[in-house]
């Protein structure tokens, strides 16, 4: 008998799989491709206090085994998720992640207290549409804030503290590969209370057109994800495990079983995949098969005899 | 999963691709092609040129080395076919255009399956293509331009519905040109954005408009041309 059932602050997940932030939407859209509720997790589309347009120009364009993204938080912002969206989130079997970014710590705050006092108020009627609040401290697109507080521990230790302040919902920072020192980051985030930490983020990269002679971006930089940056992602997933106690949560160009028994096998208790889901459409139920069968014959029959074992 | 069966260069850079499987779609509708399980990472989004029994083409524009894999397929090989998406073109009313700039020609032979009466507006910047085949299927006029703007052709006061496909700085034009014209005509453009899920999720697709944020990949690619904001 299999199990690949991991639990994060209370919150349980049929298995380590989740679905990364700005990559799944809200769910709906690859709802109607497979059964979401196959999968361990999603973590929805970046939200912010008020709506986002995002930026302008080019978003995307394709690198050596990675791509390059400038969404700009594009998002409905905090109200109109917990309007619109979270009806039918109720209804989902899986853990359900709201993921929140910001450009100051008000906003942050603010977006936090709204989605806690939402909480609260559907478990009166004994309902659920958020199991856990990833914090997004690292999203480089946002030209005020955004990579700013994932850079420096300190900085990022008065985002953390105050949205701990704001929500009793179980609370995950998503770290930046940015950071000038991404253990330390995840060691403050134990210190002031948060239950994980989620990494890693896109890496701050950038893209020429040389005929243009500029940018390809309209805001000069954007965020490189894919298996160009599992490597290094995996070794910061190992650092990390390595000095905090609480749950990290393992992420960066993940598009095989093989990448995700890696990134366990690294001391992650839960992993994300984010831009294989545009490699293959239906990534995320492959991978939960995928998982079952490579446990199936290797003879694994929990994830905790792998766990962290180096 | 579909079998490549044909690979035809058609142009300098420009092939017609065909692949073999029972394929549906709408006109103005697209498909996600890969030919690679890894490489390259996303799909590209090609519009339907034609669907004939069991059989679907696509017209490939070389721009960029995901679509230099694509030309380069052999009759034999696997393609990976996602689709269709899109919203496609609504059935057009009264007296209809079609003009294709460049590889924005690929959508109109579908088209004319369902509008053969439409009048046909071809423009290519050094070399044509596809033109006989045009002319076979459309019923109506088929004007072709190489070299110039083929929008002065066009004149927008003729026809009750205009719809275009072709690079932005066109579709921009084709904006202008309704506007300056106080044509009658319903305008739509069709867009031919990056994209990466299709499906609107991501947003990496997004189109400024009037009224705020669309997503190429399902809110269009077709939209009506006064909506766009074009930058």
């Amino acid at each position: 008998m299999i199990d690949t059932s991991c639990s994060i602050a209370g919150v349980a997940f049929k298995n380590p799989i989740v679905m990364a932030s700005g990559t799944f939407g809200f769910g709906k859209e690859y709802g109607a491709l497979y059964d979401i509720n196959k999968l361990g997790g999603l973590s929805g589309k970046g939200l912010t206090l008020h709506l986002k347009a995002g930026n302008d120009g080019i978003r995307v364009a394709e690198t050596a085994s990675g791509m390059l993204n400038s969404v700009g938080l594009e998002n409905p912002g905090v109200a109109a998720f917990l309007q619109e969206e979270c009806p039918r989130w109720e209804s989902l079997d899986l853990a359900r992640i709201a993921n929140l970014g910001g450009n100051t710590i008000e906003e942050y705050v603010e977006g936090a207290r709204l989605i806690d006092e939402d909480a609260a108020w559907r478990a009166q009627a004994g309902r659920q549409a958020v199991d856990m609040i990833e914090l997004n401290i690292s999203c480089p697109n946002v030209k005020a804030g955004g990579m700013a507080y994932g850079i420096n521990t300190e900085i990022a230790r008065e985002v953390v503290r105050q949205v701990r302040g704001a929500t009793t919902l179980p609370l995950v920072v998503k770290l930046s590969p940015n950071a000038e020192d991404i253990v330390g980051m995840a060691v403050m985030c134990q210190e002031e209370g948060a239950d994980g930490v989620s990494l890693i983020n896109t890496f701050s990269a950038m893209k020429i057109d040389i005929y243009k002679r500029r940018s390809m971006f309209d805001n000069l930089y954007a965020g490189l994800s894919g298996p160009a940056i599992k490597p290094i992602a995996l070794r910061m997933v190992h650092q990390v495990c390595r000095a905090v106690t609480f749950p990290v949560m393992g992420m960066g160009g993940i598009s095989s079983t093989e990448d995700i028994i890696e990134f366990i096998m690294a001391g992650a208790t839960v992993i994300q995949v984010g831009t294989h889901n545009f490699v293959q459409m239906r990534a995320g139920e492959q991978l939960v098969a995928g998982l079952e069968a490579f446990m199936e014959q290797e003879g694994i029959s929990s994830l905790d005899e792998i766990r962290g074992i180096l | 999963m579909a079998t490549v069966i044909a690979n035809q260069q058609v142009a300098q850079g420009v092939f017609k691709l065909e692949a073999e499987g029972q394929f549906t779609g709408k006109m103005g509708q697209f498909y996600m092609l890969r030919a690679g399980e890894r490489y390259p990472l996303l799909s590209r989004p090609i519009s339907i040129f034609n669907i004939s029994g069991s059989r679907i083409e696509f017209l490939i524009l070389e721009a960029g080395e995901g679509t230099a894999i694509l030309s380069a397929l052999k009759p034999g090989d696997p393609l990976e076919l996602e689709g269709p998406f899109g919203n496609g073109f609504t059935l057009p009313k009264g007296k209809t255009a079609f003009i294709g700039g460049g590889i924005g020609i690929a959508p109109f032979y579908y088209a004319l399956k369902e509008v053969p009466e439409a009048d046909v507006y071809l423009g290519f910047s050094r070399e044509s293509y596809m033109v006989e085949e045009f002319e076979q299927a459309a019923m109506g006029q088929v004007t072709v331009d190489v070299g110039g703007v083929i929008l002065d052709q066009v004149d927008f006061h003729a026809y009750d519905t205009i719809v275009a496909c072709g690079p932005h700085p066109m579709l921009h034009a084709v904006q202008r040109k309704q506007a300056e014209s106080g044509t009658q005509a319903k305008v739509y453009v069709s867009l031919e954005n990056r994209m990466a899920c299709a499906i609107g999720a991501c947003l990496v697709c997004s189109v400024k408009c009037q009224d705020g944020r669309k997503k190429a990949c399902t809110d269009g690619p077709v939209f009506p041309a006064e909506e766009v904001v074009f930058q």
